[in-house]
């Protein structure tokens, strides 16, 4: 049987995680391989990391970085955060990444989509999309939650499937931050939509928000960030109680 | 030395990367002489059938590696590009195992993305793990069960995980995406011999 995965999120600037990490037994909280290949021990399914910078080089800080990662892991993982032409997308998985996400790129320019998907096939194409409701609608919102478009979520997912991506990280802008569990309308929704795999994020706060989603919708995986750098939810334990709920995951 | 056969498609250092973390020297190389002359042969692979074995035709890979005596292991694309026909792209395989490699039906998301586990385990490739052990897939397309089977795996329907016949071995997951099944997986394949 097909397990639900559990995602740990890293956010990187200037090579280091930020956001606060708050483990015992790492030397380096700050260093995303250390905090990465613990994750890893305690039995995380996969791994995404989200470049938080912007300027030229500290991108080449991150693609040094993607290249530790791989050497370092033997679980996958996605880079995502900033990325917006073929090229970047060439870089990141010349340096070992398993697959690229795209997000306000992929609203301001969806051929870019198909395009990413025909070069280097649609198993490696995240699209991120991130959601808010607006006067009784789900809008789809670019820069980070800034910005809202024109795009109604649902109407954008399809579009997204249908130009080739691989996997939906769906993140509800409402939910995200608040730690009260997942937003399960949007992505009951959204993944009983769309024929690709949806990573649900945002708002998880315990152990039993992973079950609700994981119950309760077609999400094939649950991402988090801070919950885990501060280790209010430990994977072990979070894998043993939705074992016990049965929710298939990898023991 | 262990040559991993470079062609247009994604994902081949993954697999070196792998082999230095078994402290294993290995090589990108789609040399002819190279590869037919290497103590292993790894055929990695994510990308599309059609214009990978149209690369493979090119290089003239396409004759040598049916004809390796050397151990030969194909991963994810790899393992569909060994196989008779393939529906993606309509692309003519190796041929290596006479079996098909189909798209899964709709029934359920595709692509098959994730950890599943493996069961009607055989042979040296799949010595020491047990069915409960998890490894990782991503694929649309899949290989039917066969007599080469020595593997299997079931989403949407069943299919063949890994294959072997004679010193072709095939994976249609990830080994070196697997966490420490997939290393032993490919320590067991480092420990096999070839045919004389």
């Amino acid at each position: 049987m097909l397990k639900k995965r559990i995602i740990p999120c890293l956010d990187i600037k200037d090579g280091q995680t930020v956001k606060g990490v708050n483990f015992v037994n790492l030397t380096h909280a700050g260093d995303p391989v250390e905090l990465a290949k613990k994750y890893e021990d305690q039995g995380a399914d996969e791994l995404v990391f989200l470049d938080i910078t912007a300027t030229v080089e500290e991108r080449k800080t991150f693609v040094e970085l993607v290249k530790k990662i791989a050497r370092e892991l033997s679980i996958p993982f996605t880079v995502g955060g900033g990325i917006s032409a073929v090229e970047d997308v060439r870089k990141l998985l010349n340096a070992g990444a398993d697959k690229i996400s795209i997000n306000s790129s992929a609203v301001k320019n969806p051929d870019l989509i198909q395009e990413l998907s025909e070069e280097f096939g649609k198993q490696c194409i995240v699209v991120a999309i991130d959601t808010r409701r607006v006067q009784g609608k789900d809008r789809v919102h670019i820069k980070g939650g800034r910005e809202a478009t024109e795009w109604e979520t649902l109407a954008w997912a399809k579009k997204v499937e249908e130009l080739g991506a691989g996997e939906l990280l769906l993140t509800s802008m409402d939910a995200d931050g608040t730690k009260a569990g997942f937003d399960l309308r949007i992505t009951k929704l959204i993944a009983e939509t769309v024929n690709i795999p949806v990573i649900a994020s945002g708002g998880a706060g315990t152990k039993e928000d992973f079950e609700a989603v994981f119950a309760q919708t077609k999400a094939t995986g649950a991402l988090a960030a801070s919950i885990f750098h501060f280790g209010e939810v430990a994977i072990p334990e979070l894998k043993q109680f939705l074992n016990q709920q049965n929710i298939a995951v990898r023991m | 030395m262990i040559a991993i056969i470079k062609y247009n498609a994604g994902n081949v250092e993954s697999v070196q990367n792998a082999l230095f973390r078994l402290g294993v020297e290995s090589k990108v190389t789609d040399d002819f002489e190279e590869i037919r002359n290497a103590e292993k042969v790894i055929f990695p692979g994510v990308g599309e059938a059609s214009s990978a074995m149209r690369y493979l035709r090119d290089a003239g890979l396409k004759q040598l590696i049916p004809t390796l005596r050397q151990p030969v292991l194909g991963i994810c694309l790899g393992q569909q590009l060994m196989c008779r026909n393939l529906e993606e792209g309509h692309a003519e395989g190796l041929g290596i195992f006479d079996i098909d490699v189909k798209l899964f039906p709709s029934d359920d998301i595709v692509p098959h993305m994730g950890w599943n586990n493996l069961k009607n385990l055989k042979g040296p490739l799949m010595e020491g793990v047990s069915e409960d052990e998890n490894v990782y897939f991503v694929h649309s397309y899949y290989c039917e069960n066969s007599k080469y089977s020595v593997a299997a795996c079931g989403y949407i329907l069943d299919f063949a995980a890994a294959l072997q016949k004679e010193n072709f071995f095939a994976t249609q997951f990830h080994p070196e995406k697997s966490g420490k099944t997939g290393t032993k997986i490919l320590e067991n394949f480092l420990k096999v011999q070839g045919i004389k």
